[in-house]
């Protein structure tokens, strides 16, 4: 939220310093005395976590690029040598493999979060549709990121991804076709796709990372949403960032990191898949080519749609749909909490998103194949149809008029002038 | 305990363990793709938290390779240094020295520029059996021994699958016929692999007092590619216990902090 600045130097020097780059009053402004809801529940802990998972894998990938050598014959073996040669590489392998997947399973809370509680509505149209891109920036990072390992695995899923642009065949025959020899710079899957691959590998990051910056930019103007959905009216809605929101975050970071430490070191590869552990081979294709556990949903769309090129377009549909639904959603309301009837359709939706998870791993085939069109259906009669429909017809229950009443009762505050109430940090 | 029984825990808590759930349900039929047949789960030194080596173990492993395996398989990731290193069989410095110059290997080439044949030290490889895969697939009729560095995660079921594939060998059951050269075995997906039966009850001399039979073999063998696969698993499993302490003692604290910041304030 956008408010007048605090800062007071302390000393001579950091006001020399204040007059000339005022990172500290930045600071001081944007993450200590920045006011916040003071509602928020666990949920709202998931920006945090995800801040130290890029800063972790942009750690240990830069240590790991020191060791890994982007060769069609060499990449295999370098991995095994980061694994067994160099001091803590299977530490660091293994923190870089586990953080993609913790990564991913924040992202998904973060973002289950934000659709829950309405925070992609006005004011924050803006803050969404950059998170969308950067999900987009992970899952393109990931997916380069699982073929440098050049198992047969990292191979066939290269192999399988880039050859869906090949379904533009059908639109102007031999389209796809180019396109997919000109990612792979050959006429396979090699050398050249695994060099490019590693370069925009170490690249995405660096992206994301600007990405995150405008996101945490654009969350300080309107400021964060809340479980209710009502933004901040007066004092005594709000409270500090520090120390309140600091510390909250840490110990529901230093819980995630337990979760993150116990696949690190005692379940290191269970995310993973065992053909991956197989050197690339290109004669041999594996009986079930899977992606990682985080891109199955995705797969399953591509795979309950009989036609290629349909397919193709519903992968890429149901992520890019996401840029569209503070418009898609026509409630006035923000939270789902007073939302009777979206909550359930809201509940369906994310299971839609489990099942086809649970399906991506399966062959497309009988029972499978039937539930897995059912739940892409659903996914965009969602999106498309039940988001505007309901908003529309849907009678929101009573909600509290204001943030502070909503935690302290009725008459607590609600109705407080600006600057009345006392500081809560007194209370 | 107000933050714990919020709407908001509980909903991230669903949430969290919804996805995790969801999460063991990918992982695992994504590893069970394919019609393999049932693995029984051994009770291995290494299981567990707290599971190290049995470095006798390993060391009998060794040998069952070295006299059994290394006939048609390599192992490329190997050195004969890494069989005296922390968390593996530990053979003394004399014993690698000895195991190492017990392999002949091409260096050079020399000031004359010469290619020459010297005893293996223990900074070299593992030898490979054959010179190319090409020449692999000749002696083996058709088929390509794969190499074994990280077999044992390479499948699976891991060091179970290992021991079930090699103990699995028997006559096919009524109405099934195995084709020329091929050899039934009830663990191997599809039933019949190209490799003979490799150990038997006395294929292996051991000379620790352990009984050499095939059971021993096989568990030996098994144990000793999960040690070849991960290294530095006795490593992980310490510095994981030293580290989930200290972990959850800063979760606790953390806790404690976030309740004594938050006490003053009604939420």
């Amino acid at each position: 939220m956008a408010h007048e600045s605090t800062y007071k130097p302390g000393n001579a020097l950091s006001k020399w310093f204040d007059d000339r780059l005022p990172v500290l009053r930045l600071m001081h402004d944007q993450f200590g005395v920045f006011p916040m809801p003071r509602n928020l529940n666990y949920l709202w802990t998931f920006g945090g976590i995800l801040t130290f998972f890029l800063v972790v894998q942009v750690l240990s990938g830069v240590v790991l690029a020191m060791h890994y050598v982007p060769h069609e014959s060499m990449a295999f073996a370098s991995v095994e040598h980061i694994m067994r040669d160099v001091n803590w590489g299977w530490l660091l392998r293994y923190m870089h493999a586990n953080g993609g997947s913790m990564f991913f399973l924040a992202v998904y809370l973060h973002i289950i979060r934000g659709m829950y509680y309405g925070s992609y509505k006005a004011p924050r149209e803006i803050l969404w549709i950059l998170g969308v891109f950067i999900f987009l920036a992970m899952m393109a990072t990931a997916f380069m990121g699982y073929s440098l390992v050049w198992g047969q695995m990292s191979f066939w899923a290269v192999t399988v991804i880039t050859n869906l642009f090949s379904s533009l065949d059908a639109i102007w025959s031999g389209l796809g076709t180019a396109i997919v020899e000109w990612i792979w710079g050959g006429f396979a899957v090699g050398n050249p796709t695994l060099n490019r691959l590693y370069s925009l590998h170490y690249l995405l990051p660096f992206v994301i990372f600007g990405l995150v910056l405008l996101h945490i930019w654009a969350l300080h103007v309107p400021g964060s949403n809340n479980p209710t959905g009502i933004e901040i009216k007066t004092k005594s809605d709000s409270i500090s960032f520090h120390p309140y929101y600091t510390v909250k975050d840490g110990f529901a970071m230093s819980a995630f990191i337990v979760l993150f430490a116990f696949f690190i070191f005692y379940a290191p590869n269970f995310l993973s898949h065992p053909d991956n552990y197989i050197e690339a081979d290109p004669l041999v294709t594996p009986p079930h080519i899977v992606p990682e556990w985080y891109f199955l949903p995705f797969y399953a769309i591509l795979r309950a749609i009989p036609d290629k090129l349909l397919g193709v377009i519903a992968l890429f549909a149901s992520i890019l749909l996401l840029l569209f639904i503070p418009w898609l959603d026509t409630s006035k309301v923000k939270s789902a909490r007073y939302r009777p009837i979206y909550k359930w359709f809201f509940a369906l939706f994310v299971i839609s998103g489990l099942v086809l998870g649970y399906l991506g791993a399966k062959a497309p085939e009988g029972w499978y194949l039937i539930v897995g069109r059912i739940a892409t259906a659903y996914y965009f009669l969602h999106l498309l149809v039940i988001m505007p429909v309901v908003g529309w017809i849907e009678k929101p229950t009573a909600m509290p008029g204001s943030i502070t009443e909503s935690v302290l009762g009725k008459g607590a505050g609600g109705g407080t002038p600006k600057g009345a109430a006392a500081a809560p940090e007194r209370r | 305990m107000k933050a714990i029984t919020s709407p908001g825990m509980r909903l991230a808590s669903i949430l969290s363990v919804g996805l995790l759930c969801a999460l063991g349900a990918f992982a695992a039929p994504a590893r069970a793709a394919g019609d393999l047949p049932t693995i029984t789960a051994q009770s291995w030194s290494f299981n567990g938290p707290f599971g190290t080596f049995d470095r006798g173990q390993l060391q009998r492993g060794y040998k069952v390779y070295k006299e059994v395996c290394a006939g048609c398989h390599g192992m490329k990731f190997l050195h004969f240094r890494n069989l005296g290193e922390e968390g593996g069989p530990e053979f003394s410095e004399a014993a690698v020295k000895a195991l190492a110059a017990e392999v002949e290997v091409s260096d050079g080439p020399n000031d004359e520029g010469e290619m020459f044949d010297r005893a293996g030290r223990p900074a070299d490889a593992f030898p490979s059996p054959f010179a190319n895969a090409q020449a692999a697939r000749a002696a083996n009729n058709g088929a390509l021994p794969p190499d074994l560095s990280v077999m044992a995660k390479a499948r699976t079921g891991g060091a179970d699958y290992l021991y079930a594939l090699l103990t699995g060998y028997s006559d096919p059951p009524e109405g099934v016929t195995v084709a020329e050269g091929m050899n039934y075995n009830k663990a191997f997906p599809g039933h019949q692999i190209a490799m003979a039966v490799p150990l038997f009850d006395d294929g292996v001399e051991y000379t620790d007092g352990t009984a050499a039979t095939l059971d021993n073999h096989a568990k030996d063998v098994s144990a000793f590619l999960m040690w070849a696969a991960e290294p530095k698993l006795e490593e992980r499993l310490r510095i994981g216990l030293r580290f989930m302490i200290y972990l959850v003692l800063l979760t606790g604290f953390l806790y404690l902090a976030k309740r004594r910041v938050w006490g003053s304030l009604k939420h």
